[in-house]
C-alpha cells in the first residue's frame, strides 16, 4: 500500500507519512495518560479504608471473556486493513463492521460489569478502589467508544466513496488507535484483575 | 523569484479583513495571532504583578484584600506561564520553524489554526473567572487539598482546572504538529545535524510537551472528579495521599520549566552567531545538551518536594539528578560564550537581550543549584528566595530570550526594522528594572519572608527591600511601554528591511521580508549548517545549492477555512458546560463533532 500513500502525498524527509508520524506521537502521549491513571490505581491499591475490595468483587472469568473479545477485534482490524489495501472493499466492510461489533460487545460487557459492581456497593465515591477503578477503566471504555464511532464512520464513508483503497492510510491509522487501545487493556487486565 | 510571483497571482496580495485572520491556516499569520494574543495576556499578567507589588510596597498595606491577593498571585503565575510565555514561544515556533527547515507551511496547517483558537478560548475562559464568581486562589500549582471543595468553594478552581485542561489540548496539538514538521518536512539535504538550533529546541520542547501534558491532564481530571463527582482522590480522611497531587503535578511541572526555557535557549543560539558573525561554537554539544536536559527533566521532579519528607534515599537521588542538570546547562553557556570569543560583535537590541539572557540566566541557574541541596532547600523553600530564583530564569531567561527573538525576526515578519534606539532603552530599563525587582528577593527570602502571604509586619527588616522591589516592578512596566511604543511605531513606519537584514546564516533569510505566503518559490537544497554562510564562502558553482533553484511551477497553498475555529469553540464549550450547565457541554460536543467531521472530509 505504501506506493499509494506516497503517490497521494508530497515527499517527506523520513519517507514516513506525516499523518502516521503524528499519530505515533499521539499514541506516545496517550501512553503517559494511561500510565498516570494506572500509576494512580497502583499507588492507591490496598489503601481503601472500607470495602468492597478488589478480591471480593472482580469477576475474572467474565472479564477474561470480554478481554478475549477485544483481542479478537485486533485480528479483525488487521483483516479489514488487509482488505482495503488489496482493494477488496467487501472484505474491508465485513471486517471493519466485525471489529466495531466486537468493540461494542466489549463495551456491553463493561456496562454489565459496572452495573453489577454498583449493585454490590462499589461506587466512585465509596472508596479509593472504586474511584481509581472506575476512572481508569472508564477512560479506557471511553477510548473504545471513540474507536467504535471512528470504525463505523469509516464503514459508512466507504459507501459514499470517501474511504477507498487510495486512502487505506485512514484505515491504517484507525487500526493503530484500535490496537493501542487493546494493548492498554492488556496492561489494565493484568495489573488490575490478574495481579491482585 | 519574479516568475514564481507571477505564476501565483490570486493569494500573493495577502487577503485582508477580519475573516482572513479568523480563517487563516498560514503559519506566519497564525504566529502573528499567537503573538498579539499572548502579548495581551502578558500585559494582563504584568498588571496583576504590579498590583501585587503595590500591596507589598510597605508593611500592613491594604491595596487589595488577602483573598484578592491570593487570586492575583495565582492568576499572575498561571497567566504568565500558560498564556504568555508558552504561547509567545509558540508564536516563534510558528513563524520561524517552517522557514528554517525550508518548508511551505507546518505539516498540518488546519490543526495549527485549531491550536491557536483553543489557546485563545481557553485563555479567555480562565480569565472569565474574575467576573464569574472569583478567580482561582490556590497558587499556580494548586496543591491538594487546598483545592478541594471544602477549602476552595466557588468555581475559581474549576475555572483553573478546566482552563488548563483546555490549554493542554492546544499545546498537545501544536506539539504533534511541530514534531512532524521538523522530522518530516525538512528541505532536501537538511539532516538533523544541520537543523538550526532553534528548530532543534522546538523539537525537544514538543517532545517534552507531549510527554508532560498527559500527566497534568490526569491530575486535573482526578481533581475535577473530587470536586464535581464526590470522589476522594486527594482526601486524606478516605485513605488518600495529597502528595500524589504533588508527584503528578511536578512530573509535569518540572518538564514544563524546560518547555519554557529551551525555546529561549534556541533563540539565543540563533541570535548570538548572527551578531558575532561566527557559527555557533560546538553545535553538537549545544544540541545534545538540550536533549540531555529534556531527558533529565523527567528525573528531577521531587526537588520541588524536599519539604514533604520523602526520606533520605529519595532526597539524595533527586538532589544528585538536579545537580546533574547543571552540567548540560553549563555546557550550553560555555558554548555561547565561546561563540562570542573572537567574533565581530554588533550590539543590536537583539544581541543585547541575548547577552542579558546569558548573564541573568547564570544567576537564576546558580540559585537553582542551591535549591538542589535538600538542607539548603529546606531553608529556602516557600520563601522569596525561590521567587527570586524562578524570576531570574523565567524573566531573566525566557523573557529576555523571547525579546531577543522579537527584535531579531521582526524585520523578517514585517519587512521593517524595529527602532534600535528605543530597543536599547527597552533593554537597559528591563535589565535595571528586573534586577531591582528580583535581586532583593534573594535577601528577603533568606531573611525568612514567606511567599504567597499578602502582607508583612513592619519590624522584620523587610520594608526597604520590598519598596525597592516595587520600584523595580514599575521600571519594568515603563520598559514594557517603551517596547509597545516601539512595536507599533515600527509596524507603521519602521525603516524598510531587506531579505537578509542581519547577515544571518539560516534559510529564513534567503527569502523576501515579509515572506510570500508560500515561503519558498523553490524548495532549497541544503549542503551544510548555516547554508547561507556556506553559500557566501563558496563559489558561484555552489551558489545554486541553497538558492536560485528553478521555481516550482505549481505551489499548493491550503485554502482558508473557519472549521478549525469552530471545532476549537466546541472544545472550549465542553468544559465550560461543567460550570455553566451541561446543556452547554452538549452544544459544545455537537459543535466539536460537526467541526471535526467537516474538517476530516474537506480536502486541504
Amino acid at each position: 500500500m505504501s506506493h499509494l500513500a506516497v503517490a497521494a502525498e508530497p515527499r517527506t524527509s523520513t519517507g514516513l507519512h506525516s499523518r502516521k508520524l503524528a499519530f505515533w506521537a499521539f499514541l506516545g502521549s496517550e501512553c503517559l495518560f494511561f500510565g498516570s491513571l494506572i500509576s494512580t490505581y497502583l499507588v492507591y491499591k490496598g489503601k481503601s479504608l472500607v470495602g468492597p475490595y478488589p478480591g471480593h468483587i472482580l469477576n475474572i472469568p467474565f472479564t477474561s471473556v470480554s478481554t478475549f473479545v477485544l483481542l479478537m477485534s485486533s485480528l479483525t482490524m488487521v483483516l479489514a486493513l488487509a482488505g482495503i489495501q488489496r482493494g477488496r472493499m467487501g472484505q474491508f466492510r465485513v471486517w471493519i463492521a466485525a471489529t466495531a461489533l466486537l468493540g461494542m460487545t466489549f463495551l456491553t460487557g463493561q456496562v454489565i460489569e459496572f452495573s453489577s459492581f454498583v449493585r454490590e456497593g462499589l461506587t466512585l465515591q465509596g472508596n479509593l478502589f472504586g474511584a481509581t477503578f472506575f476512572v481508569l477503566t472508564g477512560f479506557h471504555g471511553a477510548h473504545v467508544s471513540a474507536g467504535v464511532v471512528w470504525l463505523w464512520s469509516l464503514f459508512a464513508a466507504s459507501f459514499g466513496g470517501r474511504v477507498k483503497p487510495e486512502n487505506a492510510l485512514d484505515v491504517e491509522i484507525a487500526g493503530l488507535y484500535w490496537h493501542f487501545v487493546d494493548v492498554v487493556w492488556i496492561a489494565i487486565f493484568t495489573l488490575v484483575y490478574l495481579i491482585q | 523569484m519574479t516568475t514564481a510571483a507571477a505564476a501565483l497571482p490570486a493569494r500573493e496580495a495577502g487577503p485582508t479583513g477580519l475573516w482572513s485572520w479568523a480563517a487563516t491556516v498560514d503559519h506566519k499569520r497564525i504566529a502573528v495571532l499567537y503573538y498579539f494574543t499572548a502579548f495581551a495576556f502578558f500585559l494582563l499578567g504584568g498588571v496583576e504583578a504590579l498590583i501585587i507589588r503595590l500591596q507589598l510596597a510597605g508593611p500592613g498595606r491594604h491595596v487589595v484584600s488577602a483573598q484578592a491577593y491570593n487570586q492575583l498571585f495565582t492568576m499572575h503565575g498561571t497567566t504568565m506561564i500558560f498564556l504568555a510565555l508558552m504561547p509567545l514561544s509558540a508564536s516563534f515556533f510558528n513563524f520561524v520553524v517552517p522557514l528554517q527547515v525550508g518548508a511551505r507551511d507546518v505539516a498540518f496547517p488546519r490543526l495549527n489554526a485549531f491550536s491557536y483558537w483553543v489557546f485563545l478560548f481557553g485563555g479567555l475562559f480562565l480569565n472569565l473567572s474574575f467576573v464569574a464568581g472569583g478567580a482561582p486562589a490556590a497558587g499556580w500549582f494548586g496543591y491538594a487539598n487546598l483545592t478541594s471543595g471544602q477549602y476552595s468553594p466557588g468555581h475559581g478552581i474549576d475555572f483553573w482546572a478546566l482552563g488548563l485542561l483546555t490549554l493542554g489540548v492546544s499545546s498537545l496539538a501544536a506539539a504533534f504538529n511541530f514534531i512532524v514538521t521538523i522530522v518530516n518536512l525538512r528541505a532536501p539535504g537538511m539532516s538533523l545535524m544541520r537543523l538550526p538550533v532553534f528548530s532543534w529546541m522546538t523539537l525537544v520542547t514538543s517532545f517534552l510537551i507531549i510527554l508532560a501534558f498527559p500527566i497534568i491532564t490526569v491530575a486535573l481530571i482526578l481533581l475535577m472528579f473530587d470536586r464535581m463527582a464526590g470522589t476522594h482522590f486527594f482526601v486524606p480522611a478516605a485513605g488518600a495521599d495529597p502528595v500524589l497531587w504533588q508527584h503528578l503535578f511536578w512530573l509535569f511541572g518540572h518538564p514544563e520549566v524546560y518547555i519554557l526555557i529551551l525555546p529561549a535557549m534556541g533563540i539565543i543560539s540563533e541570535v548570538l552567531p548572527t551578531f558575532a558573525r561566527r557559527p555557533l561554537f560546538g553545535y553538537p554539544f549545544v544540541v545534545y545538551s538540550g536533549i540531555f536536559i529534556a531527558f533529565l527533566a523527567f528525573g528531577v521532579w521531587s526537588h520541588h518536594m524536599f519539604s514533604v519528607g520523602l526520606g533520605p534515599v529519595a532526597d539524595s537521588f533527586f538532589a544528585l539528578s538536579t545537580m546533574l542538570i547543571a552540567v548540560p546547562t553549563g555546557v550550553k553557556i560555555f558554548n555561547w560564550i565561546a561563540t562570542l570569543w573572537g567574533g565581530s560583535i554588533r550590539f543590536t537590541a537583539a544581541m543585547k537581550f541575548a547577552l542579558g539572557f546569558i548573564a541573568m540566566f547564570i544567576i537564576g541557574g546558580l540559585s537553582g543549584v542551591m535549591h538542589a541541596s535538600p538542607p539548603a532547600d529546606l531553608q529556602q523553600t516557600d520563601t522569596y528566595f525561590v521567587v527570586a530564583h524562578f524570576h531570574y530564569v523565567l524573566f531573566g531567561g525566557t523573557l529576555l530570550g523571547l525579546f531577543a527573538g522579537m527584535y531579531y525576526w521582526f524585520p523578517k515578519a514585517t519587512g521593517r526594522f524595529m527602532d534600535e534606539r528605543l530597543g536599547s532603552w527597552h533593554f537597559w530599563l528591563t535589565l535595571v528594572g528586573m534586577n531591582l525587582t528580583f535581586f532583593p528577593m534573594h535577601f528577603l527570602g533568606l531573611l525568612g519572608m514567606p511567599r504567597r502571604v499578602y502582607t508583612y509586619a513592619g519590624d522584620l527588616g523587610f520594608n526597604t527591600m520590598n519598596l525597592v522591589c516595587t520600584v523595580g516592578a514599575f521600571v519594568i512596566a515603563v520598559s514594557t511601554l517603551v517596547f509597545v511604543a516601539n512595536l507599533f511605531r515600527s509596524l507603521r513606519a519602521g525603516r524598510p528591511a531587506p531579505p537578509d537584514p542581519w547577515g544571518g546564516g539560516t534559510l529564513e533569510w534567503s527569502i523576501p521580508s515579509p515572506p510570500p505566503e508560500y515561503n519558498f518559490a523553490a524548495i532549497p537544497e541544503v549542503r551544510g549548517r548555516d547554508p547561507l554562510w556556506l553559500e557566501q564562502r563558496s563559489g558561484p558553482a555552489e551558489r545554486r545549492g541553497a538558492r536560485g533553484l528553478r521555481p516550482d511551477a505549481h505551489i499548493h497553498v491550503p485554502a482558508p477555512t473557519g472549521l478549525p475555529m469552530l471545532a476549537a469553540l466546541g472544545v472550549a464549550l465542553v468544559p465550560a458546560g461543567l460550570i455553566f450547565g451541561l446543556w452547554l457541554s452538549a452544544i459544545g460536543a455537537a459543535v466539536m463533532l460537526f467541526g471535526i467531521y467537516r474538517w476530516a472530509f474537506t480536502p486541504i
